[in-house]
């Protein structure tokens, strides 16, 4: 199966230790990894602050770097959604706009074959003990585009409770925002902020060490105010922990 | 141009855009939600309508035909009602056994005079089990709709089975939309102090449903 | 948030019509955050709401199918609200109404004014209505000598704290029994029946004050304004769908009723209302069903009211159904649920959002109904983190965020939209330009991953020189978060530097 890693623009410049680990999990699954260096952005981040048009360049772009791999995996559940959910619609309102189909039909190839990192592995590959050794206290917190966009459900919790050593705590108020929202955290700076600092108190209030999450973004905006805060906690990125085994553990 | 014509211009213009769509109206809605959610048989569902009328803090009181105006009297009695108002074609027995000052609704009465009347007690168009709810439509033997709000105790008899259905959506097969109609599920209340129910608003601050079978 | 001024001598007038100069979204915000009695009152409503009705919901097995019934009922009727409007003025006609047509809020309220003058009356009682309020009834009716009392609970804690809404359906949800009890005992008496001595902050009390000084206005009340939830085009009934009884007063008790209904509120059919009877109480108040529910097609011989008049209105509806991506907002049956799920809403609370419709649906109809040019409705667009809860729990489907970004776009970039029945292009909106040029370089940029790889590499190597917080701009991140700390180098590096990790060291 030639799998394509979609790291996204953030992991890429921010988190490579993510990328990495995605790279070594789906590697010890037996998956041909492939990391096509043409890729840049799904264009989320133009879509939702209101510019489509500039959106659909880059929608364009992603298309011609990943239309031939079988499967594209993404450790972001909210550029998943992007290419899952608002590429069909971008496609759309294309056409009633009256510029015909075309970009629906180049968007298309990609949209049913992106997936997000846990649902890649629960629904495609079919594990859920990935063998992975994280001996840590760990809540989780589940992101709203993996929530309710993409709908993951519970296999982010069922693939963290097959990790050996990993105590699951549940997180109190675990589905509301974390008050990220991309550009919302610097338009709305103040709300966005009240939102983390109440997300970042309840996971405190679990004994949890490890704040986990399958978005970068939510977790650097979460991870911001824990620094902040002075609250002894860190954001780690789901990947990390499915990858860590006891041969070589992640921190 | 006036303000209808204006109006519908602005709707019609608005709509440019949008496919003819000439199904039948039947067509157009998918309509594949329960007409039910209990398959209960009547006896059942007669529980089922007291629990919830209970819930919603209506005192529910069950009687035979034959024992009712004993528990109307009683039910008068224990509130200390010195008057009960009465709709012009409830049945007389039901308040054979109370010298209760009887009270007829006359068109001309004022509401000032209502509020003076302690109690009132009527009869109802259909139950609603599902929902715990009561509807009255305006017959005779429930009268107009402000004699069953103004005064601040309502005693309204729901004839079981045959006055119950299962649901709200069986319930308006069998309402007729000309007629002035009040759904009363549990006294009135309110949710607006700190969201959190409270009974006892405007309306009557004690609801006695008594559900008469035979 | 205003507050309550005792001493105020008479009666004010009761919450303002919308000026268009609220401050914008994040400026009203920044205020609310910091107040902890909002916050805290907000969080305990919203949350002990939320909880009963994902109960109330769960309850029914078919609630999917309730939520795609009352899409679909919702969506044909917008299509063809034209036949339905006529529908409507002929069986409301034909059973004693008389039906009226405003295109906008002056329409109205020159409508009803004149109305309540015709019958000599000098008061009015009014059930909650967002009608009403959105086009500023009330004060409407003082500038023509006329008086409104509202009867709805919050609504009499509103008026009487000079005070605005912040909820649809609980609109002094921003207010606790304290501070409740606090208005009734300063301000009940400039208006008619004082509080009773030695009144407490229990809830029951609070709401036997509000019967006793009600009651009087009820009992000698000749003209009531309503609203209406629902209105019947087959069968020309009005139904209106409340708790406290104060609706039922309002709609029997008159000689005279008005009532103010939006031109989206109509639904075909009478077995129409199956559906929402059931999906309403559930979403709002978290009921099986609501205490009462009026239903009244009309006049009735000697029941209830012998005149009847139903004011059709538009309002900026019309130029909301002309959008494509945004009429499904007029499907709102004003249930409330999104403000309830909604976490921007429980921090920022409702007065930040400008407008008599606060929360997620206030956020895409207010913008709507009023257009974009002022400050705090291009703002309103914004005021969401698109988590999505708001769509998950709406009755009737409406998808919130789609509808959000929709507008995002039309602040940000402009282009077609109608206002007052017109089509316009619409230019971008104030302060938009320098955002506009960095989403056109970073497109620029990421459509060429040479570029992006530049720029990665920049930040890497100067990863030592970066400040923990920001100047200027950046200060909206670096304000309240530090920033993360930059890698040594950026993924594709390493990818192409070991080949996927199977060369060299990791």
């Amino acid at each position: 199966m030639r799998v394509a890693l979609f790291l996204t623009c953030v992991n890429d410049t921010l988190y490579p230790d993510t990328g990495r680990a995605v790279v070594k999990l789906l590697t010890r699954l037996g998956v041909d990894v492939d990391f096509p260096t043409a890729q840049t952005c799904c264009g989320q981040a133009h879509y939702n602050t209101g510019y489509r048009h500039e959106a659909e360049p880059l929608a364009r772009h992603f298309s011609d770097v990943f239309r031939d791999y079988e499967a594209i995996v993404t450790p972001s559940g909210s550029c998943a959604a992007m290419v899952r959910e608002l590429y069909p619609r971008m496609g759309a309102r294309a056409r009633t706009e009256g510029r015909g189909d075309t970009l629906e039909r180049v968007l298309a190839p990609v949209v049913p074959k992106t997936y997000e990192l846990t649902e890649f592995l629960v629904d495609v590959l079919g594990v859920t003990d990935v063998g992975a050794y994280y001996p840590h206290r760990v809540t989780y917190h589940p992101t709203c585009h993996g929530l309710r966009a993409l709908g993951l459900g519970d296999r982010p919790r069922r693939l963290l409770r097959a990790v050996k050593g990993l105590e699951l705590v549940e997180l109190p108020g675990a589905e509301e925002c974390c008050g990220f929202g991309g550009t919302f955290s610097v338009k709305n700076p103040d709300v966005s902020a009240a939102m983390g600092a109440d997300k970042v108190r309840n996971a405190e209030s679990t004994g949890a060490r490890v704040l986990c999450a399958g978005d970068n973004s939510c977790l650097m905006h979460l991870g911001g105010i824990m620094t902040r805060l002075g609250v002894g906690m860190r954001p780690v990125h789901i990947a990390e922990i499915l990858a860590s085994t006891e041969e070589a553990p992640s921190a | 141009m006036n303000g209808k014509e204006r109006i519908l211009a602005r709707v019609r213009r608005a709509l440019a855009d949008v496919p003819r769509d000439d199904r039948p109206y039947a067509q157009a809605v998918r309509r594949d939600y329960l007409r039910q959610h209990d398959e209960r048989g009547a006896e059942d569902l007669v529980d089922l309508l007291a629990e919830n009328l209970a819930d919603y803090r209506a005192v529910v009181h069950r009687c035979g035909a034959g024992e009712l105006p004993g528990l109307i009297a009683h039910l008068l009695g224990e509130r200390g009602a010195k008057s009960v108002l009465v709709p012009p074609g409830l049945d007389e027995t039901w308040l054979a056994d109370t010298d209760v000052r009887r009270v007829a609704d006359r068109p001309e009465s004022t509401p000032h005079e209502l509020d003076r009347v302690d109690s009132v007690l009527t009869g109802c168009a259909l139950a609603v089990a599902e929902t715990g709810t009561i509807v009255l439509d305006g017959s005779p033997d429930q009268g107009r709709r402000r004699i069953s709000l103004i005064p601040d105790h309502h005693i309204c008899v729901v004839r079981v089975p045959d006055q119950v259905v299962p649901s709200v959506p069986q319930a308006l097969e069998r309402l007729v939309p000309g007629r002035p109609l009040t759904w009363i599920s549990g006294p009135s209340a309110t949710s607006d102090i700190e969201l959190d129910r409270v009974e006892g608003v405007h309306g009557p601050r004690t609801l006695e449903v008594v559900l008469m079978s035979g | 948030m205003s507050t309550t001024r005792p001493g105020t001598p008479g009666p004010p007038p009761s919450s303002r019509p919308d000026p268009p100069d609220f401050p914008a979204f994040p400026r009203a915000a920044h205020q609310a955050v910091r107040d902890r009695t909002l916050r805290g009152n907000l969080r305990h409503a919203t949350h002990t709401i939320r909880a009963k009705r994902a109960k109330a919901v769960a309850e029914v097995s078919d609630w999917a199918a309730l939520r795609e019934a009352g899409k679909q009922i919702k969506d044909h009727t917008l299509r063809h609200l034209d036949r339905y409007l006529e529908q409507v003025e002929e069986t409301v006609t034909a059973a004693g109404g008389t039906v009226h047509w405003a295109v906008d809020a002056e329409e109205a309220n020159r409508i009803v004014a004149d109305l309540v003058k015709e019958t000599g009356q000098r008061e009015v009682v009014k059930v909650k209505s967002m009608a009403t309020q959105e086009i500023g009834l009330n004060e409407a009716l003082e500038a023509e000598g006329i008086r409104a009392y509202e009867t709805d609970l919050a609504e009499l804690i509103v008026q009487l704290g000079k005070d605005r809404p912040s909820h649809i359906l609980v609109p002094a949800i921003h207010r606790n029994r304290g501070e409740i009890r606090d208005i009734f005992r300063s301000e009940m008496g400039k208006w008619g029946r004082p509080a009773p001595e030695g009144l407490t902050d229990r809830p029951a009390e609070l709401a036997e004050a509000a019967r006793l000084h009600l009651r009087e206005k009820f009992l000698r009340a000749k003209v009531g304004i309503s609203g209406a939830n629902f209105v019947v085009a087959e069968t020309g009934t009005l139904v209106v769908v409340e708790s406290e009884g104060n609706g039922r007063m309002c709609l029997t008790l008159p000689e005279t009723l008005i009532s103010v209904v939006g031109i989206e509120k109509i639904v075909p059919t009478w077995r129409d209302l199956e559906v929402f009877l059931q999906t309403l109480p559930r979403s709002s108040t978290a009921e099986r069903m609501n205490p009462y529910t009026s239903m009244w097609t009309g006049t009735t011989d000697g029941d209830g009211p012998s005149a009847f008049h139903l004011v059709l209105l538009d309002n900026g509806r019309t130029d909301t159904l002309a959008d494509e991506v945004g009429r499904q907002a007029l499907r709102c049956i004003r249930c409330s649920a999104c403000l309830n799920v909604c976490p921007v809403y429980e921090r920022a609370g409702g007065h930040a959002y400008g407008s008599v419709y606060p929360g997620p649906i206030g956020a895409i109809l207010s913008p709507q109904l009023r257009g974009t040019a002022s400050e705090i409705d291009a703002s309103l667009p914004y005021a969401s983190s698109l988590c999505g809860a708001c769509y998950e729990v709406c009755p009737v489907a409406i998808d919130i965020p789609e509808v959000l970004v929709h507008l995002r776009e039309r602040v940000a970039q402009g282009g077609p939209a109608t206002r007052g029945g017109n089509k316009v292009v619409l230019r971008p909106a104030k302060g938009h330009t320098a955002e506009r040029a960095v989403m056109r370089a970073a497109r620029w940029a990421l459509a060429r991953p040479g570029v992006l790889r530049g720029g990665q590499r920049f930040v890497s190597r100067t990863r030592r020189f970066h400040p923990r917080s920001l100047p200027g701009p950046g200060r909206a991140w670096t304000g309240t978060r530090d920033l993360p700390a930059v890698p040594a180098e950026p993924f594709r590096d390493w990818w192409q530097r070991t080949h996927g990790g199977k060369e060299g060291p990791r």
